[in-house]
This record gives structure tokens, sequence and C-alpha cells, in this order.
């Protein structure tokens, strides 16, 4: 049964309409929120409310020392939240097949937008081209959409398994690869290290859970070793990305220069020992010591103000939020689901594994915010997506098991 | 899902769980294991230390009376950095600053640039970071001009800091004893682990003299404010503050107006031994007290006005300052200059001669002339006068009887040939008695630098001849058995230089030859024989008051006794009395009222190949309880009784206030110690003139104003 039967015969007015098809969707007997997981649901939402908290934390006292409204952050992520769950739930509510339709749109959309960053359009934040404004002073980051198309059209690709076949076909390996190229290829240009690694990860991942033969896997890997080495040897890195990349193993050789951020974070975190100072009371985050510390560095300020318990609880937060997209991934219906939970998985696991390792230095600095807990826009919508897409896929299954 | 994915999602499952077990661990090790040391480095970011300058502790004379002072002072400084960094340099704006302060734009240049290799005064000694003061004194209207007008003269400052304040003609006179005042280079600033400022003007540290002597007294306590700070280095609160402390008053036992006739008596005989056709250019005088061993007057000449270091020295006076032509005014003769002391040193001839045995009621013959080993040595003028006591021997300066007894000397204490080849070689009897007199060594006064004098001691022979036979002068090198008499002398030398002979003996005894002594050993010496016997380590500093009252004596410290009896000492004093009574200087003192103040004294005349004589004279008042020893030492000059005499007449004349002339110290009667009322302020010793030090002109503008004592 479809939900076109259940529409009503006669014609009511259009918003009407609207707001019946949205209620029933989210309180009907199959509706997104009957069948949600509720765990991962949680979750999500004490990771999105403590990241607000920390952004607030983190950006009150400075806005107070310029006489700004110290309030304007924690308002902007508000808003932002409050858009990201609207997404989240419009994601949940589709149907995981629809989903797949909606790939190829979905991925096309993302390249474009990452042309445009290339263009004029685009704006440079930090060294790399990232950024698109759209006007009023709202900038959108078309590569955090782009992590959910590779991971949407590499599942579609991926699942197209042929009956009677037990692995994916060679040739949709390669249409897989050849797509997530081009996406992986723009962000290269912009530059944008830490999206790249991120992506090749994604679809390297993804292509290992298809089911392609092991000796395939050796193949890529030796592929990755000998591009890393064709990277380092001919210089294809620029000298900001190299430094980086560099800077995390001896960040103290250079403390006023890319290893500075780095540095600042590591004493941040240190000193925040056992239970932290507490929000709004560390001096040195109310004395910004540490760049970009409501955004890439927020879970300095998390370790800083609350101490190993905040960064256990974070940390903690994030297991929660894998373990139930695994958890959905290992039952989902068909192969597209798995794909598609387990992309995200990866996603969420490498993002905040290079995130938090740059904060507390056993990784290089790239320009990867914390899942839910950085203030943003882009990659809070993109990520709340995602979780929608987890609970479609859950649903799914759901619907066809019950 | 196709079964082969599962067991894949299961590694993958794994995978995840590592990563977020070893963030775990990461994040333990950071928080929980070293949280302690990251705590402390993040309080250490945290906050910045504003140094606050103290203010210099001022330098006093023995009434009270300022030499040096620090004056609040409008400066006007350069930050070089912030002007490199303009399109020009900075051209531009030194040009619209130097034609605001109507300085000229070259010399502006030129105080500004950095002092490297190649680059020598006028230039910028300290740290390139620092602002650079190029005028003091400005007037306020140009400091609010500076100030006001940041995009006509960006990196340019006015502040209002100490200015070292220099009191004339005291401190002119007394310009190499007082030293001067130096931005603090790099390496001073890690050695002595001082804070910087930032402010230049104020890191000045004394780089001779007093000065440098009493520099961490002077100095005081920079104040230290620690301030919160953001990372961009914006003040968010205060976290401590300490005030700063001003440094020590120094209250020297120079006395002003004795200093003044010292410094008159001197360049007045250098004048007039210059008039006479001597080409000498420089001397040195002092006063000391017998009692106590303090320098009552240090007098060297030519001198200078130490102003001229303030605010970076020109070129042409740095240059003077260093010409030998010009007498080389930065050296303090008294304690740097080296001098034979001629038949001065016959005091410490008799004291050895009794201690090896020779009677003082004995007779010695003073012939014409004493062959030593070959040479013919003759008395001065040539007189043969027959048999005279010791006595007779020092009142008209017999030097035969000198030889005759060293060579006497020398003869039963030489060793096998008299060859040193060990630094070990024990020293000979007569330079044992002047070493005991503290000859050859550094008297230890409280000024830097002192250069220790020459006593030919077999030690000192062995070095003499090890450091120049080869190296040093290289006289192997430069001698020629029959060349000029000069490089004859190297031959020898080079030859036979570290054999002690007989004919050395003979002239050092009359302070010739290898002798050379600086004037204040020369004084200090004549201080033990007129105190019977007491050896001080003389001292300028007579205590330091700290601005909250706290008066800490200095007390010059007795280093030795003569090994001399009392009465042998008495015999040399009486015979010193004849000496201007009725010897080689009863000329000179022809007239001076002896019956007021008696008045002893010893000339000396050295000879010094290629040169004039160095004209020295040793004396002490009064005859019979000695208790002011004056010495004036003029190289280059002529004889004792006709150059220096003259000269030491005259500061008696001052000190005693006798043959028209107003009486330094009436009496001879030294003022106490000055005191400090309860406004912080010195007070004059009583019976010393009403004046206490007056601290600055700006008197309304009082922030930086420190210590108990404003």
């Amino acid at each position: 049964m479809s939900w076109v039967s259940r529409q009503p015969r006669s014609r009511p007015a259009p918003a009407w309409i609207a707001l019946r098809w949205v209620g029933a969707r989210l309180a009907g007997r199959d509706s997104a929120l009957r069948q949600a997981d509720w765990l991962l649901t949680v979750s999500v939402l004490a990771l999105t409310l403590l990241g607000t908290l920390v952004i607030w934390a983190a950006t009150a006292p400075m806005l107070a020392q310029q006489g700004l409204n110290p309030h304007t952050y924690l308002l902007k992520q508000f808003l932002n939240v409050a858009l990201g769950l609207i997404l989240m739930l419009t994601v949940s509510s589709l149907d995981a097949r629809q989903v797949r339709l909606y790939a190829p749109a979905l991925y096309v959309l993302s390249c474009l937008g990452l042309l445009a960053v290339l263009t004029p359009f685009g704006s440079v934040v930090n060294g790399a081209r990232s950024w698109i404004s759209v006007g009023a002073g709202f900038q959108v980051e078309p590569s955090e959409f782009a992590k959910l198309a590779v991971i949407v059209i590499t599942a579609m690709l991926l699942s197209d398994v042929r009956h009677g076949q037990t692995r994916p076909a060679p040739k949709s390996v390669g249409i897989a690869v050849a797509v997530a190229a081009v996406p992986i290829a723009l962000v290269v240009a912009e530059p944008d290290l830490g999206v790249t690694v991120l992506l090749a990860l994604l679809m390297v991942g993804m292509i290992a859970l298809s089911g392609v033969r092991l000796r395939w896997l050796a193949g890529m890997a030796a592929a990755t070793v000998l591009t890393v080495t064709a990277v380092v040897k001919f210089h294809l890195l620029k000298a900001y990305q190299l430094s980086r990349l560099t800077s995390f193993i001896n960040p103290s050789a250079d403390p006023r220069g890319t290893g500075y951020s780095a540095a600042q974070s590591k004493i941040a975190i240190g000193s925040g020992g056992m239970h932290g100072t507490g929000l709004f009371h560390s001096q040195m985050i109310a004395g910004s010591f540490i760049p970009e510390q409501h955004t890439d560095f927020i879970f300095a300020v998390v370790g800083n103000e609350l101490g190993f318990v905040g960064a256990c609880v974070v940390i903690g937060l994030l297991g929660l939020l894998l373990f139930c997209a695994l958890r959905i991934s290992m039952k989902a219906q068909d192969q597209f689901g798995t794909l598609v939970a387990a992309g995200i998985a990866i996603w969420f696991a490498v993002q905040a594994f290079i995130n938090i390792g740059m904060t507390v230095g056993i990784m290089p600095v790239t320009g990867l915010p914390l899942p839910f807990v950085s203030y943003g826009g882009s990659a809070l919508f993109a990520d709340m997506m995602a979780v929608g897409l987890l609970q479609a896929v859950r649903r799914r299954r759901c619907v066809f098991t019950s | 899902m196709i079964p082969v994915s599962r067991p894949r999602l299961i590694v993958l499952i794994f995978v995840i769980m590592a990563m977020l077990l070893g963030l775990l661990t990461r994040v333990w090790y950071l928080q929980v294991k070293s949280s302690s040391a990251y705590a402390a480095q993040a309080s250490a970011e945290r906050a910045r230390e504003v140094i606050e300058p103290p203010t210099r502790g001022p330098i006093l004379t023995d009434t009270g009376s300022p030499i040096v002072d620090s004056n609040p002072a409008l400066v006007v400084s350069v930050s070089m950095p912030t002007l490199w960094k303009m399109s020009d340099g900075g051209a531009s704006v030194l040009r619209r600053l130097a034609a605001l302060l109507h300085i000229k734009q070259a010399t502006m240049m030129r105080e500004v640039r950095l002092c490297t290799v190649g680059v020598s005064q006028p230039c910028w000694p300290g740290s390139p970071y620092q602002p650079i003061p190029v005028a003091a004194h400005v007037f306020d209207r140009v400091a609010l001009q500076v100030l006001e007008d940041q995009r006509q003269f960006p990196g340019v400052t006015a502040a209002i800091q100490p200015v070292a304040h220099y009191d004339q003609p005291i401190s002119t006179d007394l310009s190499q004893v007082v030293g001067y005042l130096q931005p603090i280079t790099a390496s001073e600033l890690k050695a002595e682990n001082l804070p910087t400022t930032g402010f230049s003007a104020v890191d000045l540290v004394g780089q001779a003299g007093l000065e440098q002597q009493y520099e961490s007294e002077l100095r005081g306590v920079p104040g230290v404010t620690k301030l919160a700070v953001d990372a961009a280095g914006q003040v968010t609160g205060t976290l401590s503050k300490v005030k700063p402390q001003a440094g020590d008053y120094l209250v020297t036992s120079i006395n002003a107006a004795l200093q003044e006739d010292t410094m008159t008596a001197l360049s007045n005989a250098v004048h007039k031994s210059q008039g006479a056709g001597s080409p000498t250019s420089n001397g040195g005088a002092a006063v000391v007290m017998t009692t106590t061993g303090r320098v009552l007057a240090m007098v060297s000449y030519p001198t200078y006005n130490p102003a001229i270091w303030t605010n970076g020295i020109s070129t042409l006076e740095f240059k003077r300052l260093f010409d030998t032509a010009q007498g080389e005014p930065v050296l303090n003769r008294v304690t740097q200059g080296q001098y034979p002391p001629g038949s001065t040193f016959k005091v410490t001839s008799v004291a050895a001669a009794v201690a090896a045995g020779y009677s003082l009621n004995g007779q010695y013959n003073c012939p014409a002339t004493v062959t030593i080993g070959g040479h013919s040595y003759a008395n001065d003028g040539n007189p043969s006068l027959g048999n005279m006591s010791l006595y007779q021997a020092l009142v008209i300066s017999c030097d035969t009887v000198f030889y005759n007894l060293a060579y006497n000397i020398y003869l039963r204490d030489r060793l096998k040939d008299d060859i040193v080849t060990s630094p070990s070689f024990p020293a000979q009897e007569m330079q044992k008695m002047e070493v005991a007199w503290g000859f050859g060594t550094d008297t230890g006064i409280d000024l830097p630098a002192e250069n220790p004098g020459d006593i030919p001691t077999r030690e000192w022979l062995y070095y003499f001849w090890k450091d120049n036979a080869h190296t040093g002068q290289d006289w192997c090198k430069y001698g020629k058995i029959n060349g000029s008499y000069a490089e004859q002398i190297e031959y020898q030398d080079c030859r036979y230089g570290n054999i002690w002979t007989g004919g050395q003996a003979a002239i050092a005894a009359i302070g010739q030859g290898y002798v050379a002594v600086t004037p204040l050993q020369l004084a200090r010496a004549y201080v033990a024989l007129a105190n019977g016997g007491t050896l001080y380590s003389p001292r300028i500093g007579e205590a330091l008051i700290s601005p909250s009252g706290k008066v800490t004596r200095i007390n010059p410290p007795v280093v030795g006794h003569l090994p001399v009896a009392k009465h042998t000492l008495a015999y040399i004093r009486n015979a010193l009395a004849g000496v201007v009574t009725s010897g080689t200087a009863a000329g000179t003192f022809g007239g001076f009222p002896l019956g007021k103040v008696c008045v002893a004294g010893k000339t000396g005349t050295a000879q010094v190949q290629g040169n004039q004589s160095t004209s020295v004279f040793a004396s002490f008042a009064p005859c019979n309880h000695p208790k002011f020893v004056v010495i004036v030492m003029i190289p280059n000059s002529g004889y004792g009784a006709d150059v220096a005499g003259p000269a030491v007449r005259q500061i008696w004349d001052g000190l005693f206030g006798l043959e028209g002339h107003k009486a330094a110290l009436p009496g001879g009667v030294l003022p106490g110690l000055p005191g400090m009322n309860k406004a912080g302020q010195i007070t004059p010793p009583a019976g010393f003139g009403p004046q206490p030090p007056k601290r600055g002109k700006h008197g309304s503008a009082g922030t930086h104003r420190t210590g108990a004592r404003h």
C-alpha cells in the first residue's frame, strides 16, 4: 500500500492538504516518528544540544568583549538546529527507494555546487575555496552535501547486484569509482584536504563493504600507496597543506604558525583535567586562544570547560550514534540500505576521528567539523539529512518485516 | 544485504570501535595523566607582564648633594621595527620628526641605526625591538603632536621617563669615577637576567665607574603588573600588581669642594708643565683618609662631561674620549694609570732594608755612582755626598744609598744565577716588602677595571718574559744585537729577560725599571705608612640609603698590615716631614704655613726611556697625627718637586683653607653621614648646607613616580 491511496477524496485547501500529509507521515502507523530509532534520535538530539551549549560558551565571552550580542551564535545555531530537524524529519519520511531515485539528482546538484565554489561565486576560507555566498550573509558549503551525495550514489551503483551474482559487477564498481572521482576532483581543486580524504575513504570503504573481491581491495590499497607516494614526490600538495600535515607531528616547532591551533588546543584540553573549568568559566576560551574554537576546534572547548567527563560524554554519544547507524546497516532490508547506513557510519566515524584527533594532536589539522557539535549550518543540515536517511532505511526494514 | 558484505561490516564495526577507543585513550592521557603540565602552560599563556621602570638611585657627595640624579623628562622614542615595515624604511617619518624636534636629519639617522660590525657610535647598542630615544626634555606641545598625529608619526612615542641629570661641575670633575649609563645589550640582559621594560631609556645599565659597581643597588626593582590577556593580546583584566621600587641613594665620601680644588690643582700643574714645553697630557690625583681608607677626592685629568652619553654620543665626542693624543679622557688615571713611582717608592725600600737587618742608626754612603754588573748607576745629578743616615737619604733622596742597599740584599737572596725558569720561584726580599705594601695587586676599590701595576717578583718576571719573548711584544723577532737602542734592549730582553739581575734590583729600589704603580696604590701605601701600618681596600661609596631610609654603611675593609715595626714607620714619617722642611720639597713648600698644618711628603721623579720624567708627589698631613694622604702623579712632565709638588701644595691649601683658599674641610673635620627626613628627602649632615636634592622639574606629572622618597 502506498501513501497515495490515503489521500482524501475531497479537495480541501492546498495548505491543509500539505499539513495533513505531513501529519500522516509523522503520526501514522508506518510514520517516521512512530517507527523512528529512538536511541538514534536521542543520541543525535543530545549531541546537538550539547554542541549548541558549547558553541554558546565558546562564543559568548568573545562577542561580549567586542560589544556584540553575546548570544548571536547561540541564536544562529538554534535556527540551524531547527532547520536541520525539519530536514531530518523530511528525509526520514521519505521511502528509501525514492531516495534511490533521487540519488542522481542529488549527485548532480552537489557536483554543480562544488563547481560553483570554484567560480567567482565561491569565497575563500582558511586557504580553501569551499563556500558559496547565497546572499543576506548566508553561506553554503556544498562539500558537506557532497558527502551525502557520494554515499547515496555509490550505494545506488554498488547495490545493483545482478540476480544470481554474489558481488557487484566489475562494471558497476568501475562506474562507482568514476562517479565518486568527479566530486573528489572538484574538492581537490578547492583545495580541501580533509574532505578529499574523507570522500576517498568513503568510496574505498563502501566498495569494500559492497562485496568486491579482496584482491581488488588489495589492488586499491596498492593504488592508494602509489598515489600518496606520487603526491609527496611530485609536490602535489600545497605548502599550507603540507605544513598542516607535518605540524601535528611537532606542533611546538612552529607555535605561531600552523602548529599554533594544535598546540593551543592540546593545552586547552589538557588543562581541562577531569571536570573542566565549567561552561563560561575558562579564561582560555574567553580569551579566544584557540582559533576556530566554535567550529573545527569545538572539541577543545568541550575538553577545557567540561573536562574528561564532558569529552567522554561527547565521544560516548558519537559511539551510540555510530552503533545505531551500524545496527541499521546490519538489519537493512536491501543492499542499498546496508551500504547507505554503513557509508553514513564511515562518514561520521572518520570525520569525528579526524576532528577530535586533530584537537588532541594525533591527527593533522584539517577543516573537518565535528558532526552535530561544531557550529555551522551546512554541516548540521547534511548531518541531519543523513540521520533522516538512516531512519528512512530503518523504517523500510520495519515496514516489510512487520 | 548480500552475504559477502556481512563479515566486512563486522570488520568495520571493530575498526570504528578501535577509533573511538583510541580517541578516549588519548583524551585520558591529556586530561588525566598529564593534565597538570598543560594547566601550567595554560596559565603562563594567559598572562602578560608589563614592567614599570624604577627610578635609578642618585649618586651623592659626602654632604648629600647630588652628583648624578634622575629627573623625569618627556622623551621621544622611535620604534624602528614599525618604521622598517614602511615602503621607504621610515625615512619620511624620521625626516618629519627631525624637523619637529629641530634635530639634523643626518644626526637622527645615525642615532637610530643599530650598532653592528662596522657601525660604531653614535648608534643604538640596545635591542632593535626597544624604542630608541631620540630626544629628551622635549616640550609638552611637541610630545602631544607626536602622540596625537600617529598617521604622520607612526612608531614614534613620547613618554615621561627618568633621564640622568648630571650636576656640574662635580660630575665632570668626577666623570671617570661616576661612569656612565648605556642601553643594556642583549648579552647583558641574558647574563644578568634582567627584565626589559620596552622603554629603552630606562633599560640603561652602568657601564663604568660607580654606576657599574653599584648597578644592582642603584637600579632598583622594576614594578611588574601581570595582565590577563586574550589570544589577540587584548587586556581583559589585572591579575597582580607590584609597584616599582626606586634604587638606593649612593652616598660617597667625595667632597665636592675638595674634588674641585684637586681638579684645579691637577689641571693647573699639567698646563704649567705644558707651558714649560713638556708633552704631558694627563695625570691623576687622589685624597684619601688615613684613618678610614675613604677616598675624599679622585681626579683623573683630562676629564669630560658624562652627560654626553645621554641619548647617544656623537662620533666626535666618542673619538675624543678614546683619543690618546687628547689624553684618553675615558680612563681613570688614578686606578687605571700605571706609572713608575720614582723616589716615593723609597719608603718601601727603607722598610725592606730594616727588615733585612740594616739599622736605622747606621750610616750609608751616598757616592756619585754605583757600579753593578758592569753598569754604572748614577745618583741623580751626580753629587757625591758621603756617609749619611737613612733619614737623610730620604730627605735629600739619595739614589745611590738605595742602589747599594738593594744590590746587597739582592746578593743575599739571589738564587743560583737567578735565571727564573718557573713561576713558583720565591719572591725576592725587597719585592716581597713592596707587595706587602699593596703594590702589584688590585686595591679592591669599589670601581671596576682597576689595573694592578707591576712589581718584578720572580713570578712576575717569569710571566713577563714568557709572554713577550716569542709572543706579545715578540722581543726575539724584533730585537737586534747591533740595532737601535730599542732593538738592543729587545735583544737583551729576549736573551736574558728571565734573569733577575742586580741592576734591576737596584733601580727597582728607587721605583723605576720594571716597577709600575697606580696613583691609588701609592695613596693607600702612604695611608698605611701614615696610620701605623693598616692597609685598606679604599672605598668611594660611604653608604647606601634605601628609599625608605634604611642606611647600609660601606666600610673600607682592612686587607693587610705592613710587616714593618711602628717605630720604623715613625722614622720614615719623620724623614718625610724633613723632605718638606729641608729636603727635595723644601723649595716647593717655601712659604707654606707649616706652622698651621704640618705637611710631610716625598718627591718622585721617575725617568722613563724616550719620555720626560713622571712627576710624583706623595704627601700626608698633619705630620704627627696624619689624617689625609694626597697623591699626585703626572707622567711625561718633569721633576716631582716642580710639577706634582705644587699641585699637592694647592690641594692642601684647599683642604685646610690655607694661603687664601676656602677650606673644603674646615679644620680637617669630615661631615657626618647625610640623613633622610620624613618626606623621604636626603638631608645634609649637621652644619653642611640646607639643600635636599631636588627631584625633577615635572612637579605635577607624578605618574611615573615611585618609591617612598617622592
